[in-house]
């Protein structure tokens, strides 16, 4: 799979798709969307990175290991659930702060959305060990 | 005592860092947290003799009504003086035998695990507490007969030992929940003043049978007794404290402990009477065949658990008198000859057989005045503590002739068994080639303490009897019981039977050689024996999984998934037939014409996929029917789920794609035959899962849980998407769990895929 033409969108179409992929994570509370489905899009950009060049260049572009990925999705996950046993509640109850914005007006931060962002990971790992693996094997 | 009984499991715990620490001291320092025990519980003896019993308490699970509740009374502190005592005294025995062996702080920490496990089964007065208890004594015992671990004997001793007494403690268990149930507590305190409630009880009869599993199991009683005396491949420290003195005696305690709960019934005494009495025969005349040393005390061992068991039962005033006393007399008696033993072996490189030694007395003095004094109590005789306690039991069983022919049989066995290891490795002469050296100090603690103490308690009788003896009975008879021991009780009855029996225990030790010969000859019995049962029931459970395993997991991948779709299909389809579910197809909403348009077009794509002659074209086709699927979602308003459907669909072509270079040519090898009965399977399948959607739709909750998250939704969780904030918020453990599972399921893909066997190594 060399097709200069695959090649070239894909240079083109690799950073909006990651982009978007983080736009489905952080607006997946109120609208359609979330880390698991955010997750499969970085995903199956970085599939179709490897599909157009090759395994070990969209490992180059990732720098980390897929499996770390998981590991560390997993355990963002895990801490999320810490901070509501502080309040004495259950291990993860949705914990909210209100962050004052500079310009005015309060931004809502959970740790739902910390649980989403390890989803995200963990699915993006998941999927990269397995494509990965599939791909290089001779 | 959660204090003490705290400071024991972590001296257990730091056992093998202390180990490597000060070798030299190991035992020394850690006989600390036994002795404090010990200590403790000396001091509580005049309260607890005056029926004030020491409680203490704490919350544990509050919804499981489980507190970490002790009491220590009479019986208690009986058990728990000896636990603790000879706990101490093994302690400072192991540091000499295993003298110079890295492996001591292993087996440090075992054996005060199992002391600080065993100490929490008689203190505790909360029945889930005892059981845990009682497990982690199973569990540390199968550490300690499997030590060895490189003997194949000791391993499968091990294995017998765990599985019997674990398979016996699931009976307790069930016996246990059976037994809060009809009480209504879970406080062994309140239990046993629930005798009559327990006795009126239409669940009393299993509960008596399921208890006494468990403690039959665990005290080697009939037909379960084999273990024991194969557990003997455990290190002599871990014979002498857990397969003679105290794990052992668990089961003799639970049943003294309820005795009051389920004692005084006709039941009661058949059981315990029964097994206990060939229990106590079996044992007895299996040891006149042994030559062994360790096994001649562990049948020994089996066949006093069995005259426990059997005096329970009858379970008088007198017997339990006698039983509690009998508990004390046999703990000294059979712990020191154990020490010995393994001090004999020790110091002649590993001699185990009694007719190969001979002649020892001079090279090891200190062993044999111990020896003597431990042999001539365990034969019962006069004046030592064994005889006090022989002359006890006969004056309870005074009343059964039939127990008192067993008793001078089995009084005999245990003369014959106290000669055979207390005398006969010490006189006459020494074998050629046998070299022998004095136990070192440390190791002579227990034998000396325990030697002495079988003749010194003998004189102090009273004093025994009124403050640990009569506490003890007083709690297994719930009765006031009046205790009075004497040395010399006078020319009676019993005296008479006990001289009886010693002469007929002289008398068939200098016949032992014939008896020998007549055991060597009745071996092949041991073929129809329970413990060849046990060996075929293991084999057979083992040919049964591994013919299952062959069967239902053939390696190829089609059987797999024909194995889980045809459980589905049978599973769902007989929970439909029964619910009768699929009856009422009538509110179904129209078809609209987009909608058939798709449904049309998936169909044909499905065909499409089957038919197709590449493989390529095959998996593009199951895409359209998976892109189809998205439309649908869009069309009935699940934007989240036809977006995650798209991407998934996508990904799923690229990863067949990626496959693809890995798979052999595609060809359509299957025969007719095989494509038939797919057909039938898949389309079962399918027919399936339509009826339980079309099921789905007629169950109707009063309100559904849909209404509750779409009014909490953005109330408590801050979100729009309620599908999201079921995911992450309200359900996120679930989440928590299936990615952790997702995590797994690469792991184990990478590991397929990436750790090819090397070549030679077998697989594919």
């Amino acid at each position: 799979m060399t097709s200069i033409i695959l090649r070239t969108s894909t240079r083109y179409m690799f950073p909006p798709l990651i982009v978007f992929s983080v736009y489905l994570l952080l607006r997946g509370h109120h609208f359609p969307g979330g880390g698991f489905v955010g997750g499969l899009f970085a995903g199956s950009a970085f599939a179709l990175y490897a599909l157009s060049f090759s395994v070990a260049d969209a490992r180059r572009a990732l720098r980390l290991d897929p499996r770390d990925i998981t590991a560390v999705g997993l355990a963002i996950a895990l801490l999320s659930g810490i901070p509501p046993l502080f309040s004495n509640h259950a291990f993860l109850t949705g914990t909210w702060w209100e962050v004052p914005l500079p310009l005015g007006g309060v931004l809502d931060v959970g740790t739902p959305l910390i649980f989403d962002i390890g989803v995200y990971f963990v699915v993006l790992g998941v999927l990269l060990t397995v494509v990965f693996a599939l791909g290089e094997e001779k | 005592m959660l204090t003490l009984l705290s400071i024991c499991f972590i001296a257990a715990l730091s056992a093998p860092l202390v180990h490597r620490l000060c070798p030299k001291y190991t035992g020394a320092l850690l006989v600390g947290a036994p002795l404090a025990m010990f200590v403790w519980l000396l001091k509580r003896i005049p309260e607890v003799a005056h029926g004030h019993p020491v409680t203490e308490s704490f919350q544990w699970v509050e919804k499981l009504d489980l507190e970490l509740a002790f009491r220590l009374d009479g019986l208690s502190l009986l058990f728990a003086l000896l636990i603790s005592g000879i706990g101490s005294l093994i302690i400072l025995y192991t540091q000499g035998y295993f003298k110079g062996d890295p492996q001591q702080g292993r087996f440090m920490m075992y054996i005060i695990a199992f002391m600080a496990s065993m100490l929490g089964v008689v203190l505790a007065d909360h029945l889930l507490l005892v059981f845990i208890f009682w497990e982690l004594t199973s569990f540390t015992s199968y550490l300690l007969i499997g030590f060895n671990h490189e003997n194949p004997a000791a391993r499968t001793a091990a294995l017998q030992a765990m599985l019997v007494t674990v398979l016996g403690g699931l009976f307790l268990m069930a016996g246990i929940i059976l037994l809060a149930g009809a009480a209504g507590t879970w406080r062994l305190s309140e239990i046993i003043q629930r005798g009559d409630v327990l006795l009126a009880h239409k669940n009393y009869l299993p509960i008596l049978i399921l208890v006494c599993i468990g403690a039959f199991t665990k005290s080697a009683q009939f037909p379960f007794h084999f273990w024991l005396p194969n557990a003997m491949q455990a290190p002599t420290p871990a014979s002498a404290y857990l397969h003679s003195s105290t794990m052992v005696k668990a089961g003799v305690y639970l049943l003294a402990r309820l005795h009051p709960a389920l004692g005084n019934s006709e039941e009661w005494t058949l059981i315990l009477t029964t097994i206990g009495t060939i229990t106590f025969l079996l044992g007895a005349i299996m040891a006149l065949g042994q030559h062994v040393l360790k096994r001649l005390l562990a049948y020994t061992t089996v066949s006093a658990l069995g005259a426990m068991i059997m005096l329970l039962g009858i379970g008088t005033a007198y017997t339990i008198k006698a039983v509690a006393t009998f508990i004390l007399a046999h703990a000294f008696y059979k712990a020191a000859l154990f020490l010995i033993a393994g001090g004999i072996t020790h110091e002649t490189g590993g001699e185990t057989s009694v007719d190969k030694l001979g002649g020892l007395r001079k090279a090891m003095p200190v062993s044999f005045a111990c020896a003597m004094l431990a042999g001539l109590s365990m034969g019962g005789f006069p004046p030592f503590f064994g005889f006090v306690a022989k002359e006890t039991w006969l004056q309870a069983v005074e009343a059964y002739p039939l127990l008192i022919v067993a008793t001078v049989i089995g009084g005999a066995a245990y003369v014959l068994v106290g000669f055979a290891v207390g005398f006969k490795p010490f006189l006459g002469k020494m074998p050629e080639g046998l070299h022998a050296h004095e136990i070192p100090l440390s190791m002579r603690f227990g034998p000396a303490a325990l030697g002495l103490g079988c003749f010194v308690l003998a004189f102090f009788t009273g004093k025994i009897g009124h403050d640990l003896v009569q506490p003890a009975a007083t709690a297994i008879a719930a009765k006031e019981v009046e205790v009075h021991l004497h040395l010399w009780a006078g020319f009676n009855k019993a005296f008479v039977t006990s001289l009886i029996t010693l002469a007929t225990g002289i008398g068939i030790y200098f016949a032992r050689s014939f008896l020998l010969a007549a055991a060597a000859r009745l071996r092949v019995l041991v073929k129809f024996g329970p413990d060849a049962a046990y060996q075929f029931l293991l084999d057979g459970t083992l040919k049964f999984a591994a013919w299952h395993t062959r069967v239902l997991q053939t390696g190829i991948l089609r059987d797999y998934i024909r194995v889980t779709v045809l459980t589905m299909v049978v599973l769902v389809g007989v929970a439909l037939v029964r619910a009768g579910g699929f009856q009422r197809w009538e509110n179904l909403s129209p078809i609209s014409i987009r909608i058939a348009m798709v449904a049309v077009l998936m169909i044909s794509a499905t065909f499409a996929t089957v038919h197709s002659k590449s493989r390529l074209r095959s998996i593009l086709s199951m895409g359209v029917v998976g892109f189809c699927m998205a439309i649908l979602f869009t069309f009935f308003g699940a934007p989240d789920l036809a977006m995650t459907q798209l991407v998934i669909e996508t990904l799923t072509v690229i990863l067949l794609a990626l496959a693809f270079y890995h798979l052999p040519a595609f060809s359509h090898g299957s025969k007719k035959r095989t494509r038939a009965t797919d057909i039938i399977i898949a389309s079962s399948v399918g027919i399936t899962i339509t009826l339980l959607v079309l099921a789905a739709l007629h169950v109707h909750t009063p309100t559904p849980v849909s209404d509750f998250y779409l009014d909490h939704s953005y109330k408590d969780a801050h979100g729009r998407n309620v599908v999201n904030v079921i995911l992450v918020d309200f359900r996120a453990l679930d989440t928590l769990g299936e990615i952790t599972v997702l995590a797994i399921a690469a792991l184990g893909a990478y590991a397929l895929m990436k750790l090819k066997p090397k070549k030679g190594e077998g697989g594919e």
